[in-house]
């Protein structure tokens, strides 16, 4: 008992210290470059080099049904040969200056980086352009790339990790864009052609809805420059076609996937809930208290802590432009699987049902304000978290604006939000032979 | 491992501060004001390598473990308060080194160095608590090792490569060997070898290093020092006579793949410029799609999805430089093998030209610098060195060394090591047995 009262105490203390922190350390500008393209700038001289973050819109669900993978194979290729370099050529180019470019689709959007010393940034920028502007697709990169990605394809069909998700995904957003993985499968990717490959970046690389973060030791002038060289001559709008709104479905049914492992892997999932929604706090709040990422979650407690059933159990809040999804996973033995998920049930009933206590909103709330600091210590970490915010038109000033906007969640918010967010039952896949667990539910 | 040492010649890097307590303890501090966080972390000079006979997965557990409280701070305190107050925390086992850390507000840089100082000494164990996280180790190595065909070969291949040194065994144990660890274990390890002076205190963040030696001198300047222990002495390998070849079946392997470990100096171990010529040597025979391994198998022959090399610099002993290929369908494994072993030998015969050696010295000077962005990566960098018998100062002085390194160097060195006598050589294949056994 005494021990609980030090540490209220204690958060009393800190929730005072840790408030604005982060807003202290950086300041956000928003620039706009001569040919009118907006970016957020973040100065920092002490480290001699640039990272860029940027985002398209449009990502693997603009696919075609029968060609999945296909965003993902022009993302893999655009550094494999561009304008007059082929592949061999633009590597040798990126590797004489140690120039890291990175190329990644989600659902929604074309996610790339740059991480560039200061004194090759004109090179890096350059080859920028050229590879969003003028990808090669030489049929022989080509052809080598697809191979590894069927090879990692192959290696996934007997991942249980891999089998759990994707049956999960699959499920829940069956017919939808969402429900496909980005890396496509066997049987798509290889339909994948050429002129497929070509006409991506003509479709996603526009300049309408491109999100730009810029972190590092250039002026916005400077910095505006770099910036037209490589996004001025993309066309003004792309030819976009955005799916769907969707609700995840599936709730209550339970698929055994049969894998020879020792160790059944489970992911276990619901609607979750939209970053623009006014309860998007609170659900934070409530999904850090069940199952957040830190070693006094009720969910780490319950499976891990106390009875050893688990090395790792965790969930989380995901969101799209069209659906949202809260969603988890564990891997435990095939003999105890099934009291592990039961237990899992049992911990989001009872948050659905009693909501999280006063003590652990206010441990929650300290944690979320404090750790936030903790995400925005490198270049790399602020320029993509720069982005994300104006993907979730978060707006300029969030930064300043968040520590306030957890603290006005109430207790009362966060009881009504776990009920609406845990209340409605769970889709589970399993992959390993759970003993005594079958499939349940159609 | 790479350094923060680019920072002394750009000039635009911190300052690290070096010094020891009267207790022993070690301390490094390397500034980053950027945010107004610090990484705190504490290294024990203690790994699997270091575990007696039979006691396999000790070192790991014991990580595990010191997270169940002391007498004056109970299970579970330590954590909730890194967690309420905004804080990250975790901790790593190697074969070498045992680290705990946690990533905080700077405001808060003392709170965990209480807690931490605290369980340096005075760690308390029940069975209730023991008994539950022996669990989750099984666990853990379900999920690493049995769940993943490619883990299980590599346990493997460690146990045939070292034929004396502890190294050959997993950090995370063997099963029938973990199964078996309790409290007591636990307890007679923690005894020997955790206190202020087998350990390093790294703390890395918007903090002076005055302040961080003041906070010392009051929380971990108090812990005694331990009288007994010892040198770290484990049996040493003998030189290596013939190659070893092993093959694993699984039938969950649907890519197929040749990995192949020669043992080799490591940074502690090599003669000066030896560890920096096989760094550079790892680089341009299997570093990204322009390396000679990638190259040859992958684009000019085209038989391979992937190949590339890698060196294991960081070790207190003789250590390990890898090769590999994954074949594309319908090609034979020995067939990557014996294109890996032309392209060494083809290395081994006309050294590498100037361009590739500029190209791959670049790239490993360019991570010394990118390095300065992150203060977490910085502090590991200094931890792994200075418990795996390097310096300071070799960390610092890491950008020059590796500019020394010569193209004549990285032929030696090739010449010298990638010998297969030295090496063993693993197949994963997938079984395409029925299965009859069950596995446990």
């Amino acid at each position: 008992m005494s021990r609980l009262k030090v540490l209220l105490a204690l958060i009393g203390a800190l929730g005072v210290a840790l408030a604005g922190l982060p807003a202290n350390a950086m300041t956000i500008e928003r620039i706009v470059s001569p040919a009118g393209i907006e970016a957020w700038l973040v100065r920092e001289s002490a480290v001699p080099l640039i990272a860029l973050n940027y985002a398209f819109t449009g990502g693997s669900s603009e696919d075609p049904a029968d060609k999945t993978g296909l965003a993902n194979l022009a993302a893999s290729l655009l550094d494999e040969g561009a304008g007059e370099l082929d592949a061999k050529a633009f590597h040798e180019r990126m590797e004489n200056r140690a120039i890291e470019l990175g190329f990644n689709v989600g659902r929604d959007n074309f996610h790339g980086t740059m991480r560039v010393l200061n004194e090759h940034r004109d090179e890096a920028f350059e080859l920028l352009r050229l590879a969003l502007s003028a990808p090669r697709f030489d049929a022989d990169a080509v052809e080598r790339v697809r191979g590894q990605v069927l090879s990692g394809l192959r290696r996934e069909t007997s991942s249980p990790n891999s089998i759990a998700s994707r049956r999960w995904w699959e499920t829940a957003f069956a017919g939808h864009p969402y429900g496909r993985q980005t890396n496509g499968t066997l049987e798509t990717v290889p339909r994948i052609t050429v002129d497929d490959l070509k006409t991506f970046p003509k479709r996603v690389f526009a300049r309408e809805g491109l999100k730009i973060a810029i972190v590092g030791d250039i002026d916005a002038k400077t910095a505006g420059v770099l910036i037209d060289r490589a996004f001025a001559s993309l066309p003004a709008k792309g030819d976009l076609k955005p799916p769907q709104p969707v609700i995840p479905r599936g709730l209550g049914r339970r698929i055994v996937v049969d894998v020879d492992v020792p160790q059944a892997v489970v992911t276990f999932g619901a609607p979750g809930i939209a970053r623009s929604d006014p309860d998007f706090m609170a659900a934070y709040i409530v999904n850090h208290i069940l199952g957040g990422g830190s070693f006094s979650s009720r969910l780490y407690r319950e499976v891990r802590e106390k009875r050893g059933l688990a090395y790792s159990v965790s969930d989380n809040l995901i969101w799209f432009r069209q659906s949202a999804v809260f969603i988890g996973g564990t891997a435990t033995r095939a003999d105890r699987t099934g009291e592990a998920l039961a237990i899992i049930e049992q911990e989001i009933k009872r948050m659905a049902e009693s909501g999280p206590t006063e003590e652990e909103v206010a441990k929650a709330k300290s944690y979320l304000k404090g750790s936030y600091a903790l995400g925005l210590d490198t270049s790399g970490k602020i320029a993509s978290q720069l982005v994300q915010m104006q993907i979730d038109n978060l707006g300029i000033d969030y930064v300043q604006r968040r520590s306030a906007m957890i603290d006005a969640v109430t207790l009362a918010d966060t009881r009504r939000v776990a009920k609406r967010l845990f209340d409605g039952g769970l889709l589970v896949t399993v992959a390993g032979r759970p003993k005594g667990l079958a499939s349940q539910g159609q | 491992m790479l350094t923060g040492a680019a920072m002394a010649q750009t000039g635009s890097g911190p300052a690290v501060a070096h010094f020891t307590l009267p207790n022993g303890l070690e301390v490094v501090v390397i500034p980053d004001r950027r945010a107004p966080v610090v990484t705190h972390m504490v290294w024990y000079r203690v790994g699997s390598a270091d575990e007696t006979p039979g006691k396999s997965g000790l070192a790991h557990f014991l990580e595990h473990l010191m997270f169940k409280g002391t007498a004056k701070n109970p299970a579970g305190k330590f954590s909730q308060v890194v967690s309420t107050i905004g804080g990250q925390e975790n901790a790593f086992t190697s074969s070498d080194y045992t680290g705990y850390y946690q990533r905080v507000a700077r405001e808060q840089l003392k709170t965990v160095m209480e807690f931490e100082s605290d369980r340096m000494t005075g760690l308390v164990l029940t069975d209730k608590v023991v008994l539950p996280e022996r669990d989750v180790i099984l666990e853990e190595q379900n999920q690493r090792v049995e769940n993943n065909p490619g883990s299980r070969l590599g346990q493997q291949m460690d146990a045939a490569l070292y034929l004396n040194h502890p190294y050959g065994k997993p950090v995370i144990g063997w099963r029938h060997e973990m199964e078996k660890l309790d409290r007591a274990d636990a307890l007679a390890f923690y005894k020997r070898f955790y206190g202020p002076n087998n350990a390093i205190l790294v703390v890395a963040g918007d903090v002076d290093a005055n302040a961080v030696r003041k906070l010392a001198e009051d929380t971990y300047g108090k812990v005694a020092r331990r009288s007994d222990i010892g040198p770290r002495v484990r049996p040493q390998e003998p030189p290596p006579v013939s190659p070893r070849f092993l093959t694993l079946a699984d039938p969950r392997v649907e890519q197929p793949s040749v990995q192949r470990s020669y043992l080799v100096p490591s940074s502690s171990t090599a003669k000066r410029g030896e560890a920096e010529a096989l760094e550079v040597l790892a680089h341009i025979l299997g570093s990204g799609s322009n390396s000679r391994l990638y190259r040859a198998l992958v684009v000019e022959k085209d038989i391979a999805v992937s190949a590339g090399a890698w060196y294991q610099g960081s070790a207190l002993d003789a250590t390990k430089f890898g090769v590999y290929g994954s074949p594309k369908p319908g090609i034979a494994l020995p067939q990557i093998e014996s294109e890996i072993d032309a392209t060494i030998a083809a290395l081994i015969a006309g050294g590498v030209t100037a361009e590739e050696l500029e190209r791959s010295k670049t790239r490993l000077i360019a991570d010394s610098v990118y390095a300065q962005d992150n203060q977490a990566t910085l502090a590991r960098w200094y931890g792994t060195a200075l418990t795996t018998g390097n310096s300071v100062e070799d960390v610092r002085a890491w950008p020059e060394r590796i500019r020394a390194v010569t193209a004549s160097a990285v032929q030696d060195a090739a010449k010298q090591w990638l010998d297969k006598r030295r090496s063993v050589t693993g197949y994963l294949i997938k079984d395409a047995a029925p299965q009859t056994e069950k596995r446990s």
